[in-house]
């Protein structure tokens, strides 16, 4: 029988390596995992890439990981922020490092990488300083350049709803990078607020087929990062 | 800076009021964050335009009221928004596909620069600031009209409508309109063109505050 829950936030992070490449869906709070994230804050593991479209707020989730000196290279399209320092005082300072991707290309790196295509060409970016080095060809007499897939060896997401197959389904615009990233990384970890038996979801509205995600964690009412961010909540 | 008193221009509102009357009927268009998502507020009674926002919803609505957003439901600008009948919810890939794929029929952005052959400089000013770009090459390399709406001028009076960008590019020979507080702006083979004035603005001026040749295309439009 198959059943990928798992007992809690700490079980679902468990066997991070030093050094591993890690995708966190969200596009700003909207899909953050902060529990998983503070789980993985307290699992240890440094050296990490994340690929997230942002670089978190505040000093919780996201920007608490990051602040906690565990992540080497982030991988995003918009890492600046209203509300939080975390990123820019330790770019500034030449501390981590940032590869900057336009936010298309970069989900589309994401489910290429998910679907073992190793590259592609887009139109995306041709003629900027953000792919200078890429292969450039012409296809239809316009240039495109050369963008390779992101895989990770860990996914971190955030859903509304799964059963024990890890069938997925999400919250308004809270599913974002979340269904590429469930489907480029070796191994990923899902927490949603509601679990419902295998069979109690609708096959026609299931959004990410459960062959896509390997744990399950309830977490029954997870924390809004704008709520934690305005009562000055910081991690740890 | 002491500033020379020029044109009074539109404010942003009559800027957005005046994008807004081009926006065809049934179009599917994407707003940029800032004073082009104003452009909604204005869109004329009996016309029905759908707006896109890159993070996943397609029939996005106006802010929610008081104590009823879903810190779930934002839009680009990560604002809480809401969800109008016929709206629809999709990842990335599909929200990008719609922008790269040439499904959007308009995008309206905003600039730091924009030169006479179309170039757009719009998500970097260089120097110390932390680079992000978000989706705007994506939108200007995909959409299928790139219009771009900002003062004709910065607050130093210095002209944003240039031979050559100096500041990072966004794209490349992407831009086909500009509305500023001065004019309507085509970008056409031979360079911009002025296809409408602000009231009480004169051809002469738009040209003084404009850092490359410009004509005057507006009889041009008239005759058509």
């Amino acid at each position: 029988m198959i059943d990928k829950r798992v007992a809690d936030p700490e079980a679902a992070v468990g066997g991070v390596v030093e050094g591993a490449t890690v995708m966190i869906g969200g596009f700003g709070e909207a899909g953050s995992p902060i529990e998983l994230i503070h789980a993985l804050i307290d699992h240890g593991a440094s050296g990490l890439t994340v690929v997230n479209n942002n670089t978190g707020s505040g000093e919780v989730g996201l920007a608490a990981l990051i602040r906690a000196g565990r992540v080497a290279k982030m991988i995003c399209s918009y890492p600046r922020s209203a509300n939080s320092t975390v990123f820019p005082e330790l770019y500034r300072s030449g501390r981590i490092e940032l590869e900057l991707v336009p936010q298309g290309t970069l989900a589309e790196r994401i489910r290429a990488g998910g679907a073992g295509i190793p590259g592609f060409y887009t139109p995306t970016a041709v003629g900027t300083e953000l792919v200078e080095g890429h292969e450039v060809r012409e296809f239809d007499g316009r240039d495109h350049v050369l963008e390779h897939a992101l895989t990770a060896d860990l996914a971190l997401i955030k859903a509304r709803r799964a059963d024990w197959h890890g069938n997925l389904v999400y919250n308004r615009t809270a599913r974002n990078f979340s269904p590429l990233m469930a489907m480029a990384a070796t191994t990923t970890v899902v927490q949603v607020a509601e679990v419902v038996a295998t069979g109690g979801i609708d096959p026609e509205v299931v959004i990410t087929p459960g062959i896509f995600v390997d744990r399950v964690v309830h977490v029954a009412s997870p924390a809004h990062e704008s709520d934690l961010v305005a009562r000055g909540v910081t991690y740890p | 800076m002491t500033q020379t008193p020029g044109p009074v221009g539109m404010s942003r509102e009559q800027m957005s009021a005046r994008a807004a009357l081009d926006i065809a009927d049934g179009s599917y268009v994407n707003l940029g964050i800032g004073i082009p998502e104003m452009i909604a507020q204005f869109i004329p009674e009996g016309i029905e335009v759908i707006l896109h926002t890159e993070n996943g919803l397609l029939g996005m609505g106006p802010s929610p009221a008081d104590g009823d957003g879903d810190p779930e439901l934002i839009n680009a600008g990560k604002r809480q928004v809401t969800a109008l009948p016929g709206a629809s919810y999709f990842h990335h890939a599909d929200s990008f596909a719609m922008i790269r794929g040439g499904h959007l029929d308009l995008c309206v952005l905003g600039a730091l620069e924009v030169a006479a052959n179309g170039d757009l400089a719009n998500w970097s000013t260089g120097g110390d600031s932390i680079p992000a770009v978000g989706g705007a090459m994506d939108l200007v390399s995909g959409v299928k009209a790139v219009y771009v709406m900002t003062s004709h001028c910065t607050r130093d009076g210095i002209p944003k409508l240039v031979e050559t960008c100096s500041y990072p590019l966004t794209g490349v020979g992407v831009v086909n309109r500009i509305y500023t507080d001065l004019a309507v702006v085509e970008v056409g083979p031979d360079g911009f063109e002025v296809v409408d004035l602000t009231e009480g603005v004169t051809f002469d001026e738009v040209a003084a505050l404009t850092a490359s040749p410009i004509q005057d295309a507006r009889s041009a439009r008239v005759e058509r």
